[in-house]
């Protein structure tokens, strides 16, 4: 978090001086009006008082992300705490807690729509973009090695029969798991066909191999 | 529901004094009507309502013990 103290002739212009010096919009930071500016002194002339404000600009991505989680698991009545892990340039927040099925949702539409619309809400505050990644309990890496075996075990079927195998709709990230798993196959190929949210991972052979 | 919605909502839009957030329950159904300033509008359905959906569906989520069906519309 950073912060900013100024004082001015008005309290608009002390906001303002804080937001240059901040590199921050209006909308992102949280305003406190420290002291109002008084009227002017006697005859005009003496102890006029100043306007100061303090101007603070929370820009971790990681804490914004779970202020915003907390207050939306608060609002399903849900009891859950939250994990912040960074990995390169990547924010990762696990939530733990008990009966968080719900958080996840069929094949984790649920989840999906929680990290899509965090991301939104966290760049909204933000300058700068970072991804954040969201998990609960486990969920994304548990259903990453699911979808490993399963890419495995149709590589070998389609090797087998020579017949090409259509995967049923997954998110960007789930076709990425699938293509990277089998990049190294060398007697099949993937791709994916069809349109979001109907994208689908396609597991075919490859055409002049043996 | 209805604290769900404005939740998501506030956290989406420009003018979060704005956002209204009426809720209608009948026996079977949860109405909620999201109001939000119009250059909001954008912010809050989002590209073929996208974030529209996504909303939808955080919403359908909370309401899953509760039982009854919910709808989310949208207005200016």
């Amino acid at each position: 978090m950073k912060v900013a103290e100024k004082t001015a002739r008005t309290i608009e212009e002390a906001i303002e001086a804080c937001l240059v010096e901040l590199g921050a919009k209006r909308n992102q930071v949280c305003i406190e009006v420290l002291e109002e500016p008084g009227k002017k002194g006697l005859f005009g002339l003496f102890g006029t008082k100043l306007a100061k404000v303090r101007v603070s600009y929370e820009d971790d991505p990681g804490v914004l992300a779970c202020n915003f989680l907390k207050k939306l698991t608060e609002a399903m009545k849900i009891t859950a705490d939250f994990e912040v892990f960074r990995r390169e340039d990547q924010i990762i927040i696990n939530i733990t807690g008990s009966d968080l099925g719900i958080l996840i949702g069929r094949r984790g539409d649920t989840l999906e729509a929680i990290q899509f619309l965090t991301n939104l809400a966290v760049a909204k505050k933000l300058s700068d973009r970072s991804r954040i990644i969201i998990d609960v309990e486990g969920y994304r890496k548990r259903r990453e090695e699911t979808l490993i075996k399963l890419a495995k075990r149709l590589a070998e079927k389609v090797k087998k029969t020579g017949h090409r195998i259509v995967l049923e709709p997954m998110s960007p990230q789930e076709r990425r798991i699938i293509h990277t798993a089998l990049q190294h196959e060398w007697r099949i190929t993937t791709f994916s066909e069809g349109e979001e949210p109907h994208r689908r991972v396609v597991i075919s052979p490859k055409r002049n191999a043996s | 529901m209805k604290e769900v919605v404005e939740v998501l909502a506030k956290a989406l839009v420009d003018n979060p004094d704005q956002v209204i957030v009426a809720q209608n329950t009948t026996e079977r159904t949860v109405h909620l009507q999201l109001t939000v300033a119009p250059e909001d509008m954008g912010k809050v359905i989002g590209k073929q309502g996208k974030i529209a959906n996504a909303i939808r569906t955080i919403v359908k989520a909370a309401a899953v013990k509760d039982g009854r069906r919910v709808i989310v519309d949208i207005d200016q």
